[in-house]
C-alpha cells in the first residue's frame, strides 16, 4: 500500500471561473478512495485532468513519483460522469475493442471480456447492441469497460448512480476484489452513505479547494466533537446547569452534550454517577455527512 | 502502443461497423443496381438488331454483314405483311427496292449501296456525347462520394462525442490517432464503393458492348483522375471530422457542415456549367476544389499539356496539407466541448483541451 497518485497544488480555471484552486491530495494502491464534494465543487474537472483528458493550469499530476505518459494512462480505467458507449455496437464487441485500444492483444481482451461481463452477471446480453440495454444494465457495461484492462488506477466518476440495490452491490464487491489486488482506486459519489462503507480513504473537495483528505478513521478522529450521549435512571434535566457542559439533546432519561474544548469527560461521568446509575455513557463518533457538513462550511 | 497502432484499430472498427451497417449495405447495392442499369437500359430499349425480311438470297450476306438480322420470305406480299405488322422494321424487295413503314431505315439503305471513304483528319476527336457524359460522369462520382462520405465522417465524429465515449477514447489513445483511424478507414470504404461501380460500370458495357471508343478514351485519363481522386478525399476528409466536432449532436450537423458542402458543391456546378469553355475548364482545373475532376476531364478532352496535371497535383497536395492541419485543429479544439455547438472560432484558438 504505497502512495502511486499524486495530485499537487493543481489549479484550472474557465475563463474567469477558477474552478480548482491548489488542489492536492495522494491516491494509494489497494485502497479505495472516495472523492466527495457537492456539484460543481470541482471533482469531474480534477478526475478529467488526472486522465488528461483536460489540462491544469498549473501544478502538477504525477504517477509513481514522475510525470504521466501516454503508456501509464494506458493502464489506467476511466467511467467519465456522462456515460457512453457505442449504442449500435454489441456489449461484449465493444469491451473488447476498449480493452484493445488500451494495448491488450485481441485474444487477451476477448478473454477477459468474457470474465468480467459473467462476474458482473452480464453474460446474456453480450451479443446486444448497447442501446437495447437497460440503464442499469447499460451501467454494468460501462463499468465492465473501465475494467477490462485490469487498469491499475481506476478513476470513477458517480460509479453507482443509476443503479439498483442489487446491482451496487455487484459493484462494490467488483471493486473491492480490485482494490484487494492492488488497484488503486479513486471514486466520487453523492451517496455518502456508501462512500462511508465503502472507502478507506477520503478528500473533500467544497468550491474547488480540498477540505479534508486522508484515511476515514483519522479524519473521524480529527472531526469527532467532545460530544458524549449519556444515559441515566431519572430524568436527566440536572444537565442543564452543570458547568462546562452544553446540552445539545434531551430526551427524558437520555441526553447529547458538548463539553468545552479540552475539558475532560470523566468529571461529568462522576457528577452523573453521584445521581444514580449511568446506563450509557460514550463519545459520538460524527458519521461522514456530519464530517462533510461540517468541513465545507 | 504507437499512434498508428491505435489508429489501425480505430479503422478496423470504423470499417467493421459501416460493412454491418444496413444503411451502408442498402445504398452501395442500391448505387451499383442504377449504375448496371444505366448502362444495359439502353440496349434493352433499343431490343437488339434490326430486323429485316428478304425476298431472294442476293442481298443476305450485305445485310448481315452491317450487323442486321435477315428474314428470307417468298414473296413480295410476305415480305409487306411483315413490315406491316411492325414484325421488322424494313424489308427488301427485288429491284432492289426498300419497304418500311414511315421512317427511311439508314442503316438497311446503307448496307446496300457504296458509299465514298471519309478520311477523318481529327481521329482522335470523340463523338459529343462522349464529350458530355465523361465530364459529366467523373464530377457526379467524385462529388456524390466526396459529400456522401464526408458527411458520414462527420457523422461518425458526432456520435462519439454525443454518446460521451469520445471521453473514453481521449483517455486511452491520442486524439490524432482518432482521427486518422477515422479519416482512413471512410477513404478505404469510399474508393472499395467506388471501385465497385467503376467495375460494375466498365464489365456492363463491355457485356453489353456499348461505349467502347469511350472506354478506350477514359482509361489513360483514369490513370490521372485516381490519384487525384484520392487527395481531392483527403484534402476534405479532416475538415469533415473537424466540423463534425463543432456540433454536439447530430441535429447541428446541418449547420456545422453547410460551409463544406457549399465547398463541394460550387466547384461541382461550375465544372458543369463551363465543361466547354476551355479558358474557364483551365483556371479551373488548377484551383483545388475542382481540380479533382477537371484537371482529369481536361486530360480525357486532351485540352491540358504533359505538364499540367503535375503542377494541379501539386498545390492539390499543398492545400491538402494545410486542410488537414486546419481540420485536424478544429477536431482537437471541439472534440471534447459536449456542452452544445462549439463556434468555430472557440475551436481554433483553443486547440488543444488535452494535456
Amino acid at each position: 500500500m504505497t502512495t502511486v497518485l499524486n495530485v499537487d497544488a493543481v489549479n484550472r480555471s474557465f475563463g474567469e471561473r477558477q474552478v480548482l484552486k491548489d488542489v492536492s491530495f495522494t491516491v494509494d494502491s489497494g485502497r479505495l478512495t472516495g472523492f466527495v464534494g457537492a456539484n460543481g465543487a470541482g471533482k469531474t474537472t480534477t478526475m478529467r485532468i488526472v486522465l488528461g483528458v483536460l489540462a491544469a493550469d498549473s501544478g502538477a499530476v504525477t504517477w509513481h513519483g514522475a510525470a504521466i505518459t501516454r503508456a501509464d494512462r494506458q493502464r489506467f480505467g476511466y467511467m467519465p460522469e456522462e456515460r457512453g458507449l457505442y449504442p449500435k455496437m454489441t456489449v461484449a464487441e465493444q469491451i473488447v475493442y476498449l480493452g484493445r485500444l488500451h494495448g491488450i492483444a485481441a485474444a487477451d481482451a476477448r478473454r477477459r471480456t468474457t470474465a468480467l461481463l459473467d462476474r458482473l452477471e452480464l453474460t446474456e446480453r453480450a451479443n446486444d447492441p448497447v442501446e437495447k440495454l437497460s440503464l442499469g444494465n447499460q451501467q454494468r457495461a460501462q463499468i465492465a469497460a473501465a475494467l477490462v484492462h485490469d487498469p491499475e488506477l481506476l478513476v470513477l466518476d458517480e460509479p453507482f448512480s443509476g443503479l439498483d440495490p442489487i446491482a451496487i452491490e455487484t459493484v462494490l464487491a467488483v471493486l473491492r476484489e480490485r482494490a484487494r489486488a492492488g488497484t488503486a482506486v479513486l471514486f466520487s459519489s453523492h451517496q455518502l452513505e456508501l462512500v462511508e462503507r465503502l472507502c478507506d480513504d477520503l478528500v473533500i473537495i467544497a468550491d474547488g479547494t480540498i477540505r479534508a483528505a486522508g484515511s476515514r478513521s483519522r479524519l473521524r478522529d480529527q472531526y469527532t466533537l467532545p460530544r458524549f450521549r449519556i444515559e441515566v435512571d431519572s430524568d436527566a434535566g440536572w444537565l442543564r446547569d452543570e458547568p462546562g457542559v452544553t446540552l445539545v439533546e434531551l430526551d427524558g432519561r437520555r441526553a447529547v452534550v458538548d463539553l468545552d474544548p479540552g475539558a475532560d469527560e470523566q468529571p461529568l461521568l462522576r457528577a452523573a454517577l453521584t445521581r444514580g446509575p449511568v446506563r450509557a455513557f460514550a463519545p459520538v463518533r460524527p458519521s461522514l455527512a456530519e464530517i462533510f457538513r461540517e468541513v465545507i462550511q | 502502443m504507437t499512434t498508428f497502432e491505435a489508429a489501425k484499430l480505430v479503422a478496423g472498427r470504423e470499417i467493421r461497423v459501416k460493412l454491418r451497417d444496413k444503411t451502408f449495405l442498402f445504398s452501395t447495392v442500391l448505387l451499383l443496381f442504377f449504375t448496371a442499369l444505366g448502362v444495359v437500359l439502353p440496349v434493352l430499349i433499343n431490343g437488339g438488331p434490326d430486323k429485316v425480311a428478304v425476298v431472294g438470297a442476293t442481298h443476305v450476306a450485305a445485310l448481315e454483314r452491317a450487323g442486321l438480322e435477315v428474314v428470307t420470305v417468298p414473296d413480295t406480299a410476305a415480305a409487306e405483311r411483315l413490315v406491316r405488322d411492325e414484325e421488322v422494321t424494313a424489308a427488301v424487295v427485288d429491284g432492289p427496292k426498300v419497304l418500311a413503314l414511315e421512317e427511311e431505315p439508314g442503316n438497311v439503305v446503307a448496307a446496300l449501296s457504296t458509299s465514298p471513304p471519309v478520311e477523318f483528319l481529327n481521329p482522335d476527336a470523340l463523338d459529343e456525347a462522349a464529350r458530355f457524359l465523361v465530364p459529366f460522369a467523373l464530377a457526379t462520382l467524385f462529388f456524390f462520394t466526396t459529400i456522401s462520405f464526408g458527411v458520414q465522417i462527420a457523422q461518425s465524429v458526432t456520435e462519439e462525442k454525443q454518446t460521451r465515449i469520445v471521453e473514453i477514447l481521449v483517455a486511452s489513445i491520442p486524439v490524432r490517432a482518432l482521427l486518422i483511424g477515422k479519416v482512413a478507414a471512410m477513404t478505404v470504404l469510399a474508393f472499395g464503393q467506388l471501385a465497385l461501380i467503376a467495375v460494375v460500370g466498365l464489365v456492363g458495357m463491355r457485356v453489353a458492348d456499348v461505349g467502347g471508343p469511350v472506354i478506350d478514351a477514359i482509361l489513360p485519363a483514369i490513370g490521372w483522375f485516381l490519384p487525384f481522386f484520392v487527395i481531392g478525399f483527403l484534402m476534405l476528409a479532416a475538415l469533415w471530422a473537424g466540423v463534425g466536432a463543432l456540433a454536439a449532436r447530430q441535429e447541428d450537423l446541418g449547420s456545422t457542415t453547410a460551409p463544406l458542402q457549399l465547398l463541394v458543391m460550387t466547384p461541382f456546378f461550375l465544372v458543369l456549367a463551363f465543361q466547354s469553355n476551355p479558358a474557364a475548364m483551365t483556371v479551373l482545373s488548377y484551383v483545388p476544389f475542382s481540380a479533382p475532376v477537371a484537371m482529369p476531364v481536361r486530360l480525357f478532352t486532351g485540352e491540358a499539356a504533359t505538364w499540367e496535371p503535375f503542377v494541379s497535383l501539386a498545390l492539390l497536395l499543398l492545400t491538402s496539407a494545410l486542410t488537414l492541419l486546419a481540420g485536424a485543429r478544429i477536431y482537437q479544439g471541439s472534440l471534447l466541448r459536449t456542452n452544445g455547438r462549439t463556434s468555430f472560432a472557440t475551436a481554433w484558438r483553443n486547440p488543444t483541451p488535452v494535456g
